[in-house]
């Protein structure tokens, strides 16, 4: 236990590891290569035996079991993974940038009086630790370097492999001493939004739409695209949040994933939100006006265009 | 009933802009309310707005003179007076960590006790998404983070948390509290000519960290930027170039060969 080991929080939600947590393990791992020390990881509540199993993948060394709750609870949480963190006095400890995990970690850190980087997209710990993340809506690479250790850190998900194979990790039950009268928070459910009309996870062929359709007006044009390429109309975030389009509509994180054999993306940056919802098309073709828009390094054709040049034509040849 | 909104000016950045050094020259930037701020706002004005009782709502914000265009946006909306924090102090340190700025709400916070504080769920610069959740716990409130949906009863929120992939978690957290709003979870309005008159009336007091009694030493935080870049694309797209007529030519070849259009 020391200041060179690393602790990865897994996320977990409705009975099920979320694919984040092995990120993690292959992030902490690597970090703790460079610090020289040990790969902690921790699953606080839900059927968390089931979960260590899981979690004892290649180069995990422990693994502490915080069995409180079924589902996440930040409170719960926050409490477990300050008070694990107090007892092994690691150098880093890493958790998800998902939602849950920006639900706890910023209390952990000021809990613990740790510095705090979210949304990590590298880390380089060969000399201190530097970390990379976006700004400026992924226009922007920044490198921060953290001066002192400890640190708390959040890593987006995607950006490293999962952890694999089978570990011969310790096991180790953590009992935390959660204070009833710090729960402040109850979840009561949960509930799949976006059922209706249609499902756009299984459509084959999909136009979607962005910001850069301007006005809901404009919607019409992008129609009738749709019905002439016989495909299913869907959108980025903005134009569900505008209540342009319903959000069974909506292609992202927060969103659908669709799978479709042909996206078009219309007057979409490509957000890296968006992308998580949508890398796994087969073609991706993009028209955006801004040639450094991110939708085009996913992109497998694309026009530098206005839309509204290019769609009317496009209609013109399908109808 | 008061409502604390913290707020941020944040910088956008031009299609094309240059870096020097580890700056995006001035010239590339342009300052406006934070997205998520905005509907942090209409959120908290539209609580004061439905309820019987008095409720005011106090904008917050951590920024330069600059600054002062955007939290009087806040006031336009409707925000009853706003408090800004600032001083050499701040101005040179360059504040990196999201829990030093939260550090500085929470001081402000509490002198002002409020019932419920709404923050946005990041600020569009730079992407921390933490501050609010920070907040709360160096307030020793609940909390709740990436809010889309809230009703306020008998001394608590009822929220959805907007999950991934589509589900939303229903939450219950006991007031006072700090939550952070998502974007959608209403429809921001514009500031009236009526209501950016009124704001030049309304009080927006500056405090120094030293007014807030705030050690100095509070901004000297253990992160440094090291590197600015612009990422390396990696974009091995096909580009389709000519005139619309021709990118669409080429755009309906593509398509075409996938199978669209073959019924």
């Amino acid at each position: 236990m020391s200041a060179t080991d690393v602790l990865a929080v897994a996320d977990h939600r409705r009975g099920e590891l979320r694919p984040v947590s092995y990120e993690l393990l292959t992030a902490g791992r690597e970090l703790a290569d460079a610090l020289g020390g040990d790969l902690h990881a921790t699953v606080v509540g839900g059927d968390v035996d089931r979960f260590a199993e899981r979690l004892d993948c290649e180069g995990v060394d422990v693994v502490h079991t915080v069995a409180e709750g079924e589902e996440f609870n930040h409170d719960v949480t926050t409490a477990a993974v300050t008070a694990l963190f107090e007892a092994l006095e690691p150098g880093a400890v890493v958790m998800p940038n998902s939602v849950n995990g920006l639900d706890y970690a910023p209390a952990v850190a000021t809990r613990l009086s740790l510095p705090l980087v979210t949304d990590a997209v590298a880390l380089d710990g060969d000399d201190g630790l530097t970390v990379t993340r976006e700004m400026y809506g992924s226009k922007v690479e920044t490198a921060v370097a953290v001066d002192e250790g400890p640190v708390a850190l959040t890593v987006r998900g995607g950006e490293w492999p999962v952890a694999e194979g089978v570990g011969d990790a310790a096991v180790e039950a953590f009992e935390v001493d959660i204070d009833e009268s710090s729960i402040r928070s109850t979840v009561r459910g949960f509930e799949e939004v976006g059922a209706g009309d249609v499902d756009i996870s299984e459509a084959e062929f999909i136009v979607s739409v962005g910001r850069g359709i301007e006005e809901e007006e404009n919607l019409e044009l992008v129609e009738e695209l749709a019905d002439a390429l016989d495909a299913t109309l869907a959108a980025s975030r903005p134009i569900v949040d505008s209540g342009w389009l319903p959000k069974n509509r909506q292609v992202g994180q927060s969103g659908k994933v669709v799978t479709p054999k042909v996206y078009l993306a219309l007057g979409i940056s490509g957000a890296v939100q968006h992308v998580a919802g949508m890398k796994g098309a087969d073609t991706i073709i993009a028209v955006n006006t801004d040639p450094d828009a991110p939708i085009f390094d996913i992109a497998d054709y694309g026009i530098v265009d206005d839309l509204f040049e290019v769609v009317p034509e496009l209609i013109e040849r399908f109808d | 009933m008061k409502i604390l909104v913290t707020v941020k000016e944040v910088a956008e950045v031009a299609d094309d802009f240059e870096i020097e050094g580890l700056e995006i020259p001035e010239t590339y930037l342009e300052y406006d309310l934070n997205e998520w701020d905005d509907y942090a706002i209409e959120a908290a004005v539209r609580i004061a707005e439905d309820r019987d009782e008095d409720v005011e709502v106090v904008a917050v914000t951590v920024g330069p003179e600059r600054s002062e265009e955007t939290i009087r946006m806040a006031l336009a909306k409707g925000a009853d007076r706003a408090v800004r924090v600032w001083d050499d102090g701040l101005a040179e340190a360059d504040v990196l960590d999201p829990t030093t700025t939260a550090r500085i709400l929470a001081a402000v916070a509490d002198r002002e006790e409020p019932d419920l504080v709404l923050s946005g769920v990041q600020a569009a610069d730079d992407g921390f998404g933490a501050t609010g959740v920070a907040l709360a716990d160096l307030l020793d409130m609940g909390w709740a983070a990436v809010v889309n949906d809230l009703e306020l009863e008998d001394g608590q929120a009822s929220v959805r948390r907007e999950l991934e992939g589509g589900v939303e978690e229903l939450t219950t957290v006991d007031l006072p509290a700090v939550l952070t709003i998502q974007t959608g979870i209403n429809e921001p309005r514009y500031a009236s000519l009526r209501g950016i008159r009124q704001a030049q009336r309304k009080e927006l007091a500056v405090h120094s960290l030293a007014d807030l009694d705030l050690d100095p030493a509070v901004v000297d935080d253990a992160l440094t930027l090291e590197g600015l870049a612009k990422p390396e694309t990696e974009s091995d797209a096909t580009i389709f170039e000519g005139d619309p007529g021709e990118t669409a030519a080429e755009l309906e070849a593509v398509l075409r060969d996938a199978g669209v259009g073959a019924e």
